[in-house]
């Protein structure tokens, strides 16, 4: 299959930039993949797990807390305020996380809570994904 | 006595070398943090770069939406003053520099009649600012050494959402811009509204762009996420000026280290030297007044009294 370029930026550091045949993303209006010569978009990205697939039809995985993706001529770039490698993920973290936001949820209800919770499953989901396989 | 003196100078002399090797040594770690931190704000630039393309191209396809974010500065308005300092002191002029700044303005806008609200970043600033009784709506403390990208968040939360409300009109920052290693300037930067000729380009439309959602709404969380990467670049700045900063004050306190060092070791010569010459005059002396009383033998008696000394 064709490639392309793919970064992943986040404001700390550029997490992936390398060649991919496809990524799957969700964005705002639903899940979305890209291929080499996508028509040109610009989008918002939500909480999700990025799925790359990388020229040797390996798969890498992010988890990707909200940001933007912009697709244009042969590079796909996705911005994201916070996202982690899935190979980064660590594992007893995560699920700690996971466990305090279900709590805090639980308490309080109110859409920071959700939204912490949204993220510590899609950093979950992106680090269990790896490891079996 | 002369010994005495001598003593003194030579405790003196030892805690000034004791201090030396301290102030050395923050010396030596500010600098390898000063390499650090440029580390740091030279891997945030690709993200910040990227989001200002990404709006400028949007300018160029299809003109930018009307935003909050965009426009011009209501000055008659509610302020919200974002002051960058460090946690800690031993740093020259870093923090008084930039807190005096802040008081000024703050002062001049309440004579005229102006409200300021302040979010301060950095314990040194929290204190001051408290001292001369002027209100800080939020305060981020213990950051100043290596500020995460949620501080910078945290920032705006304190002042992008009251912006995006209505009920702080423009948003600017006081910090020390890291220009270069060697080269650092306190600044007051306009963080919010952004003026819309930052994004105007001379390049013409690339891309007819597919806009998912619509860019009349996709233009205000990409602008607060621009607003965000300039305080998280800011605060990467700060922190890299703060060590600049401290090295230069820590390597002037070294040099000043030293020079007390030679001119008290000159004194406490000079102090030595006086007390083995009194002592000198003193056996002399006695010796003279020895001699005088022993006239019939005097020869013998000075000698045997030298040979006694020795």
């Amino acid at each position: 299959m064709a490639e392309f370029r793919f970064t992943l930026v986040t404001p700390e550091r550029v997490l992936f930039d390398g060649n991919a045949q496809m990524v799957t993303l969700r964005s705002g209006n639903g899940d979305i993949a890209f291929l080499r010569g996508h028509a040109p978009f610009l989008g918002t990205v939500e909480i999700c797990v990025l799925k790359i697939t990388l020229p040797d039809d390996s798969v890498e995985l992010a988890a990707v807390h909200g940001g933007f993706v912009r697709a244009a001529g042969d590079s796909v770039a996705v911005l994201a305020g916070v996202a982690e490698l899935a190979s980064e993920v660590d594992l007893a973290r995560a699920e700690r996380a996971l466990e305090n936001a279900e709590r805090k949820v639980r308490e309080f209800n109110d859409a920071a809570e959700i939204a912490a919770l949204a993220r510590a499953r899609v950093r979950l989901d992106a680090g269990q994904v790896k490891r079996t396989r | 006595m002369a010994g005495g003196q001598e003593r003194v100078l030579k405790r003196r002399i030892k805690s000034v070398q004791s201090t030396k090797k301290i102030t050395r040594a923050m010396e030596l770690i500010a600098s390898s943090r000063i390499v650090r931190a440029m580390g740091r704000i030279a891997s945030a630039r690709p993200y910040y770069e990227r989001l200002s393309e990404i709006v400028r191209e949007i300018a160029a396809s299809s003109g930018l939406p009307k935003s909050r974010y965009l426009g011009e500065a209501d000055q008659g308005g509610v302020l919200g003053l974002v002051v960058m300092v460090a946690d800690r002191g031993l740093c020259g002029g870093y923090n008084s520099n930039a807190l005096r700044m802040a008081e000024r303005i703050i002062r001049q806008r309440e004579s005229a009649g102006r409200v300021t609200k302040v979010v301060v970043v950095g314990r040194k600033g929290e204190s001051y600012l408290r001292y001369r009784n002027i209100p800080v709506v939020g305060s981020l403390l213990h950051i100043s050494d290596k500020p995460s990208y949620e501080d910078a968040r945290k920032i705006s939360d304190l002042v992008l959402v009251p912006f995006e409300e209505g009920s702080i009109s423009f948003i600017e920052v006081i910090s020390t811009r890291f220009l270069s290693a060697g080269l650092q300037k306190l600044e007051l930067t306009k963080l919010a509204p952004i003026d819309s000729a930052t994004f105007s380009t001379d390049k013409p439309a690339g891309y007819d762009f597919e806009f998912e959602p619509s860019p009349e709404l996709i233009i205000d969380p990409l602008l607060r996420q621009f607003v965000q990467a300039r305080i998280f670049a800011l605060l990467l700045e700060a922190s890299a000026s703060e060590y600049a900063a401290r090295q230069r004050a820590m390597a002037a306190a070294t040099e000043n280290a030293e020079e007390l060092i030679k001119s008290l070791s000159r004194i406490m010569n000079r102090a030595r030297q006086d007390a083995i010459t009194t002592e000198i005059m003193e056996i002399v002396g006695g010796a003279e007044a020895l001699g005088d009383a022993l006239d019939w033998e005097s020869d013998v008696g000075v000698t045997q009294f030298r040979e006694n000394r020795n």
